[in-house]
């Protein structure tokens, strides 16, 4: 076992884990540290698979920016623990694991049916290339120049639109 | 690279089928939006993996993009969460039913 090894099944194992505490947890605050937790593994992920500048993202967009937003929401409105819910109606929740293991079964299964790893190429020094802020941002700069553009106009509308939709009053 | 393409797949469907749950089973708006960050998550597992196996740069470019919508996404939607609560003063999302007819 390398280490590649070890560390993509150790990052794997604490997503997978993660992402199940968040959803059980009825506390939001431990289903938010969760969360975080989750997305600091999957920027392992991202690391193994060699595109550092999406890792650093990650870490600093949604681990950091977005979740402390996230968190400060939860602490702002009064995070009441939600009641049992598998005595209340467990039908629904009964509805949602068939529901989720069917689309489980379908991905898996399309995963391993189309065989990609017959195709795919493991070209270490391309990728590791691609994976590098130079070039995706001579990407970024020359070919998509248009969508990050808009990206940058997207984020102003929602600047603008949360401070116009959590204002005091509509007028 | 010697981890096959699939092992990374696979997380990325399990990750998004356990966001499935969390929004079907799940009845604080807030956690029903962090499952919704969840399954955007393992979507750009996928994109990175692919991209990464291909040795091209333009997918990691394509989560970047999500990544600035998701942040849009989410202080969008928890202004939309914090406009309800003043109404309602809940984030349950049984409660919150003013669209149902």
């Amino acid at each position: 076992m390398t280490l590649e090894t070890v560390l993509f099944f150790l990052f794997a194992i604490v997503a997978a884990f993660s992402a199940v505490m968040m959803i059980t947890r009825r506390n939001a605050v431990i289903s938010a540290l969760f969360l975080i937790l989750n997305l600091a593994a999957l920027a392992g992920l991202y690391l193994l698979l060699s595109a550092q500048f999406i890792a650093v993202a990650q870490v600093i967009v949604y681990a950091g920016a977005i979740m402390v937003l996230f968190l400060f929401v939860i602490m702002l409105l009064r995070p009441e623990t939600e009641k049992k819910f598998m005595e209340r109606n467990p039908k629904i929740k009964i509805f949602a694991f068939v529901i989720a293991g069917v689309i489980f079964i379908q991905i898996a299964y399309m995963i391993f049916f189309t065989n990609p790893s017959a195709t795919a190429g493991s070209d270490v020094a391309a990728s590791v290339q691609a994976g590098t802020i130079e070039s995706i941002g001579r990407q970024l700069f020359t070919n998509y120049v248009l969508p990050f553009e808009a990206a940058g106009f997207l984020l102003l509308a929602a600047t603008i639109g949360a401070l116009v939709l959590a204002k005091k009053k509509f007028e | 690279m010697q981890i096959p393409i699939e092992y990374y797949l696979i997380v990325s469907a399990f990750m998004f089928v356990v966001g499935v749950a969390g929004v079907l089973t799940r009845r604080n708006a807030i956690v029903v939006f962090m499952s919704v960050e969840l399954m955007l998550n393992s979507a750009n597992l996928t994109m990175i993996t692919f991209a990464s196996f291909m040795g091209s740069s333009v997918g990691q470019l394509f989560v970047f993009f999500v990544m600035t919508v998701a942040a849009a996404e989410a202080a969008i939607g928890l202004a939309i969460i914090i406009a309800m609560f003043r109404n309602k003063l809940t984030v349950n999302i049984d409660e919150i039913n003013i669209l149902k007819w």
